[in-house]
């Protein structure tokens, strides 16, 4: 009751959640990923999640400390970056190339545009693009001491069939935390539980990409050609955990419905139309649905209850 | 089991069990009363008695200034000390009656009591209206005022509130338990007053003994019913109610009347049997006095005007250091800075938390996560709202339509970046309606 202290009036309580819990459930949400990419591609994976983390959480300390910002590292959201940017690297990839990601993603595309919450583009995803146009190469070395060759999808897209199981499973060539489509969908569900996203997203994302490939696909409704579209190219990782991203997705429900349904079409249009050039054209949808995000988010604004529609002047 | 409801709304922890299972003791207050001359919507009463005269309890010491207004009575016996501005609630000074107990409690001889049935309506109306009698669950809207609606027979639904949605309060919930009987007397003399109206007691489904009493109390009125309620808050917001009640939406500037429902408090529907059977005025109430920082949070009947330093001592004093205390429920109530002042018709409960919400949190970065946007009770957009109050951009905030909020709390309760959205619309809402904007 002493004098001075902040008085803002009701309501005096606040809820369980906060920005820093939402973030520890992502993480949590990731885990089987980021295990079950070191127990598949070995330590290198486990070097690679350590240099991305490690590189986002710095760049964003050092900058927040150069510009005298409040520090937010504490609210995870740079760790959550870090871990899903190398989990969507190909363990082959040189060590650099996880924090030369890290630090475009957070300096570049979060940090410049004024922080969490402010940018437009997904971090993790923006810097995966920067470094597959630059860094060509690398970004599609899939080939391992596990694995070699060629990625079920790039197969499948070069017109080769291969078993599904080993896709859903995770047992094949690719990138850290992409392979295991069951890992990822786990951690999707936890997502879900928890109440930290809705399915709106996904289901409009994934519906539409289905009905895309059932009738322009080509191969009917034919459940391998389906499941290595569905599980291949990122396409789990990106839906689940980046196009799910709050900062970056509509707010509202209809909103975020519309947005699936728009990555789910741009995915589907570029793995039918460019047939061999861009497995992981699923990054580039939910980029362009990132851009999209304030358009939606202007077109579905709710009707409050019980107004009526304003009329035209 | 789904029961109605409506769109959106919070599910906060109830910490009702501090004082659910404690039956209303009755508090006799010790030092002076102070009645503050508003403690209702519209004018200020006018006071009709001088320092130093004798009072009685139940004598009207200020009378209402025209018709949106109420009249105050002494709810003890004593001496007028003094009529002079005091600290109220709202951390302001209002003019007010001191009243000096004498401990004897000597009671005005009431009327020799007249069936109400008896009685025309008008009749009704005026000694609810002697009575000072108020909305006792929100403002403290004059009650006289509602049920004078233009045209009685427009009346469809006359709704009691139940609905406690508030954590920690259990004021209401122990008035159904012990008196179920009264509300529906009460509520069958508001019937009396419009021949087509149904009566809903709308009560919450965590509240199982409250529906019990109330359907065996009610249970031969043909003209009655229990219309039980998701328990989540603001299911007692008039509109919500309304709304979850009978399916008819009101917008801001529409009155429940305009749905056809009128809604009274329990404690409102309590002071009617209470006036019309008795012919006693308002005088008391039901005070929740809870929070982790008591010692015994207990329900007490409290006479209107007692020091709510009274109260503290009455539930066995501070056992914690007291962080922030609030008149009313945790959401809605208003910050004490001073509990020198007085319990008024409009005081539920005395709230002593041991944790300051403002303090223990700092708002960091909207992550648009759109939590506010899902449980704005109204489908508002609090997150735009909010920046838009911030750029003081009033025409947009309009089209937004931020004067529709109701000022509940649930999206700066969700808000994971601990953002304080309702308390800044709150401001923006503020200084719209004092420019006359609506």
């Amino acid at each position: 009751m002493e004098n001075g202290k902040r008085r803002l009036g009701s309501p005096h309580i606040r809820g369980p959640l906060s920005t820093a819990r939402i973030m520890q459930c992502v993480l949590l949400a990731l885990l089987p990923s980021a295990v079950f990419g070191a127990v598949n591609f070995g330590t290198r994976a486990l070097l690679h999640m350590a240099a991305s983390i490690v590189a986002c959480v710095l760049t964003e300390f050092t900058y927040e400390a150069f510009t005298d910002q409040r520090l937010t590292v504490g609210d995870l959201s740079a760790v959550v970056t870090g871990l899903l940017l190398a989990l969507s690297l190909p363990v082959g990839a040189p060590l650099w190339m996880g924090p030369l990601g890290g630090i475009f993603a957070i300096l570049i595309v979060k940090m410049l545009f004024g922080g969490i919450g402010r940018n437009i583009l997904n971090p993790a995803l923006t810097a995966w693009c920067f470094l597959r146009i630059f860094f060509d190469g690398p970004m599609t070395n899939y080939a391992c001491d596990a694995y070699s060759g060629a990625t079920p999808l790039t197969g499948l897209l070069a017109g080769e069939t291969s078993d599904p199981f080993p896709m859903l499973l995770g047992t094949t060539g690719g990138c850290i935390g992409e392979t295991s489509a069951i890992a990822i969908l786990a951690g999707g569900l936890l997502l879900l539980g928890l109440g930290i996203i809705n399915l709106r997203i996904p289901a409009a994302c994934f519906g539409t990409f289905t009905f895309l490939l059932i009738f322009f696909g080509g191969h009917g409704a034919d459940e391998v050609y389906l499941v290595t579209q569905l599980c291949g190219g990122g396409m789990m990782l990106a839906v689940w955990f980046m196009a799910t991203d709050y900062v970056t997705s509509p707010v509202t429900g209809s909103g975020q419905i519309l947005y699936g349904i728009l990555i789910g079409a741009a995915a589907g249009i570029i793995r039918i139309l460019a047939r061999e050039g861009i497995p992981e054209g699923i990054a580039y949808a939910v980029l362009l649905g990132n851009l999209m995000t304030p358009l939606i988010d202007k077109l579905t604004v709710p009707r409050p209850f019980a107004v009526k529609p304003r009329k035209v002047k | 089991m789904a029961y109605s409801t409506f769109k959106g709304g919070i599910h906060p922890h109830k910490r009702k069990r501090f004082t659910r299972e404690k039956p209303v003791e009755i508090y006799l207050p010790r030092r002076e009363l102070i009645y503050p001359l508003s403690q209702h919507v519209g004018g200020a009463s006018i006071p009709v008695v001088k320092p130093g005269e004798r009072v009685l309890e139940g004598q009207l010491i200020a009378k209402a200034s025209g018709d949106i207004s109420a009249c105050l009575h002494a709810s003890v016996s004593g001496t007028i000390l003094a009529v002079e501005p005091r600290m109220t609630l709202g951390g302001t000074l209002v003019p007010s009656i001191v009243l000096e107990n004498d401990g004897r409690y000597e009671r005005v001889p009431l009327p020799s009591p007249v069936p109400w049935q008896e009685l025309e309506p008008g009749e009704r109306i005026r000694k609810i209206q002697d009575a000072g009698i108020v909305g006792m669950g929100g403002r403290g809207f004059p009650t006289h005022i509602k049920l004078s609606v233009k045209n009685p027979k427009r009346i469809r639904y006359v709704i009691v509130n139940g609905c406690e949605c508030e954590p920690y309060l259990t004021a209401d919930y122990r008035r159904i338990v012990e008196n179920p009987e009264w509300l529906v007397e009460g509520l069958r003399m508001v019937l009396s007053l419009f021949e087509r109206a149904m009566g809903i007691f709308a009560v919450e489904d965590s509240q199982r003994d409250a529906i019990t009493a109330l359907q065996l109390a009610s249970g031969k009125e043909k003209r009655m019913e229990v219309k039980v309620l998701e328990t989540k808050y603001p299911q007692g917001s008039e509109r919500m109610l309304v709304y979850a009640c009978t399916g008819r939406r009101l917008h801001s500037s529409q009155q429940p009347s305009d749905a056809g429902c009128l809604v009274l408090n329990v404690e409102t529907v309590c002071a009617i049997y209470r006036a019309l059977a008795f012919g006693k005025p308002l005088t008391e109430r039901i005070v929740t006095v809870t929070g982790k920082a008591l010692a015994h949070p207990w329900n007490f009947r409290v006479r209107i005007g007692t020091c709510f330093a009274e109260l503290v001592d009455a539930a066995g004093g501070f056992v914690k250091e007291p962080k922030k205390i609030v008149a009313g429920g945790p959401l809605m109530g208003m910050e004490l800075t001073d509990l020198n002042v007085p319990v008024v018709k409009t005081s539920p409960a005395l709230l002593c938390m041991t944790k300051d919400a403002d303090s223990y949190f700092t708002p960091s970065a909207c992550i648009r996560c759109g939590a506010c946007a899902g449980a704005c009770p109204v489908r508002l957009l609090p997150l735009k709202l909010m920046e838009l109050a911030e750029q003081e951009q009033e025409e947009e905030f309009c089209r937004m339509n931020g004067m529709e909020c109701i000022g509940c709390g649930s999206c700066t309760y969700v808000c994971p970046a601990r953002r304080n959205l309702t308390q800044n619309i709150r401001g923006m809402r503020k200084s719209l309606l004092a420019k006359g904007i609506r």
